[in-house]
């Protein structure tokens, strides 16, 4: 290296620094630690002890790990696929020349925005089973026994779907920016050629944004299968017969409830794993639907 | 568009947003109820307050359970003496014969009565013509009552404490993201050195860590340093820069042309000097997007506080506002907690409308450069 080669390194690694001491301490350190943590017995008030694959043959035969995995399965196939359509309707509907495009979008937005703890509190009193709006509503047009949302196992998760769909204005938001990017030209080239306005949907506008739906979907799955707050405030943990005791809510428990930190090290890399399988898998089935331009 | 299917649009967007908002109207009006208001069926939309003259004086009279039965002469609960309500009944709610509006009228327990019945006897006790009020006499109107909102910030105990607990987060956390994430993106872009590339590909390597993978030694790490019950652990790391802060960031510093650099250098300025009166003025509205959002996230954060404040003293307001439902015992007096409710969200509700423009920028931005 020349003498001002390596003083641009040096000043090139002054205003990096504080990335790299946070990559060292806040990056490194955790992830090296916690794949040796996933050996260990481990209660972070004593030193850990090595006990080599025991944690995760201990997953295997964990009936209530697989039933967190399926729970969390079984949640985002009815609350991502809800919330991704949702908002493209949402966006599609507000791509239209209308009024109030601004007043629309800032409505849809704000939930998004909302403390989800704020969030839960209100969808808690809104679910309630005798003195909820919702029921209340659904009595009111001749439903004379609403289900339990917060109590039913099986309407516990549709009643998480439906607290997470009113946070999709975030995902309009990306969608309609996304439509606003459509170029005119393909547009109008369609409507000379007599397309129908479905037809330009499916043959124009959807290809055209497809890397954004797949952006969506990938970011919607990263994050779907880590859920945790709402669940965690609403159903005080696991919910009526553990139906929502989500992998993350797992996690939580056996690290800081019942202080299994190598056990809980151990289920955060076999999440790192589901979310990698899940990606490619993702990425391999959109290879035949997403189109880049200019490819 | 045609009329047509300009119509169903608008009735589609009207509905979707009705049902966006109304948890939004629900939250505030239950806010705005005195609680027995809110544990009786039906509700009425609005919060009523009832008044009837007994004795001479009017007083507030306050509705309790449901009664079904239209002949009886009720004692309505809240009053300071007895006071006796005639219901007239339609399909199982008790309603008042002149607004229209339920009233539901509960049954002082103190009184005796049988367990059965206990509003009969009650109303053979009271049926001294005094203390009877028929119910043309009881007026009632919407009235809200603020002083819930007081009330709940006094069930909540250290309100002020979580308040300024979560504004000190608020500010570090804002204050050490804008400024590592700013330098670190400096140097990812506008400087050329060897091995940039290869940091980099670090950095957005670690994008992709899921939280509960770092969760476990992070917290053991702030063990060891004696900062767990502290809140220290909550805004320490933002001090070392954010791998997705610094990555949108780096978008924009490299959209600045390189001559204006390249132009200060040769008139002999520094390069943090470039960095600090150059570009980061040029960037101020990528630094807004950044800071905004930081805020936010610190605002709503619910896992972190979770994981490392111990004592009830030293909470956010995201977790006293959770303290404050479990710690209900029996029956949630949902009026306060959704006034407290209100008090969270409210602040970030004004934050947005303040800077609407730029969320939608910098949502746009992460979904569409990110």
């Amino acid at each position: 290296m020349t003498p001002g080669e390596r003083r641009r390194s040096l000043v090139g690694l002054a205003f990096v620094s504080p990335w790299l001491v946070g990559f060292l301490v806040f990056a490194c350190y955790p992830v090296c630690a916690s794949v040796y943590f996933s050996f260990c017995d481990y209660d972070v008030l004593s030193r850990p002890v090595w006990v080599g694959l025991l944690n995760y043959q201990d997953m295997l035969s964990d009936g209530v790990f697989w039933q967190s995995v399926r729970n969390t399965l079984v949640f985002n196939l009815m609350a991502l696929p809800l919330g991704l359509v949702s908002a493209l309707v949402l966006a599609l509907l507000l791509n239209q020349p209308v009024r109030m495009k601004g007043t629309f979008r800032a409505i849809y937005y704000l939930p998004s925005l909302v403390p989800a703890v704020a969030g839960a509190m209100v969808w808690l009193w809104i679910l309630n089973g005798r003195l909820g709006l919702l029921n209340q509503g659904l009595e009111a047009i001749g439903f004379s026994n609403p289900p339990q949302w917060l109590v039913d196992p099986a309407w516990t998760k549709p009643s998480l779907a439906l607290v997470s769909l009113w946070g999709c204005g975030n995902t309009v938001v990306i969608y309609l920016a996304a439509l606003q990017g459509v170029p005119q030209s393909l547009i109008e080239a369609s409507m000379i050629d007599g397309a129908s306005a479905w037809r330009r949907l499916i043959h124009v506008t959807l290809p055209a944004i497809s890397p954004v739906i797949y952006f969506n979907l990938l970011i919607g799955i990263i994050g779907g299968l880590q859920v945790f707050t709402s669940a965690f405030i609403m159903m005080g943990g696991a919910g009526p017969e553990r139906s929502v005791l989500f992998y993350a809510i797992y996690i939580y428990q056996n690290a800081f409830e019942y202080r299994h930190m190598g056990y809980a090290s151990a289920m955060a890399w076999m999440l790192c794993m589901l979310i990698l399988v899940l990606t490619l898998l993702a990425s391999r089935v959109s290879r035949r639907f997403v189109h880049y331009q200019g490819d | 568009m045609s009329t047509r299917s300009k119509f169903v649009v608008y009735i589609v967007l009207l509905a979707g947003a009705a049902m966006f908002v109304m948890p939004f109207a629900w939250m505030v009006l239950t806010a705005l109820k005195p609680i027995d208001q809110t544990l009786s069926q039906p509700h009425a939309w609005l919060p009523r307050r009832f008044e009837a003259a007994i004795g001479g004086r009017r007083e507030e009279i306050r509705p309790g359970a449901l009664v079904t039965d239209p002949s009886l002469w009720i004692l309505a609960s809240g009053a300071k003496r007895p006071a006796a309500v005639p219901i007239s009944s339609v399909w199982g709610g008790a309603w008042h014969p002149a607004t229209g509006a339920p009233v539901e009228v509960s049954v002082l327990k103190t009184v005796p009565a049988s367990e059965a019945h206990p509003w009969r006897e009650i109303s053979d006790l009271a049926a001294t013509r005094d203390d009877v009020v028929p119910v043309t006499e009881i007026r009632s109107w919407v009235s809200f009552r603020w002083e819930n909102f007081p009330r709940a910030v006094q069930s909540m105990r250290h309100f002020s404490r979580y308040l300024a607990n979560t504004l000190l987060l608020c500010i570090l956390n804002v204050v050490g993201t804008v400024l590592s994430s700013a330098m670190v993106a400096y140097g990812f872009s506008r400087l050329e050195w060897r091995g940039r590339e290869v940091l980099f590909g670090l950095l957005v390597a670690t994008m992709m860590i899921p939280f509960p993978v770092v969760m476990v030694p992070l917290y053991s790490l702030f063990r060891s340093l004696g900062m767990v019950g502290t809140l220290k652990p909550l805004w320490v790391g933002s001090f070392f820069a954010n791998a997705f802060n610094v990555f949108l960031l780096r978008q924009f510093f490299r959209t600045i042309p390189k001559d204006l650099s390249e132009a200060a250098r040769i008139d002999g300025c520094g390069e943090f000097r470039i960095f600090w009166q150059i570009i980061l003025p040029l960037c101020t509205p990528a630094l807004v997007v950044v800071g905004l959002f930081t805020f936010l996230g610190a605002w709503n954060d619910y896992l972190g506080p979770l994981i490392y404040l111990t004592d009830e003293k030293d909470f956010t307001l995201a977790l006293g506002l959770d303290a404050m439902k479990s710690s209900e015992s029996g029956a949630t007096e949902w009026p306060y907690l959704m006034a407290a409710s209100t008090l969270v969200i409210l602040p970030v509700i004004a934050l947005f409308f303040v800077a609407q423009r730029k969320f939608v920028e910098g949502i746009a931005m992460t979904g569409i450069k990110g």
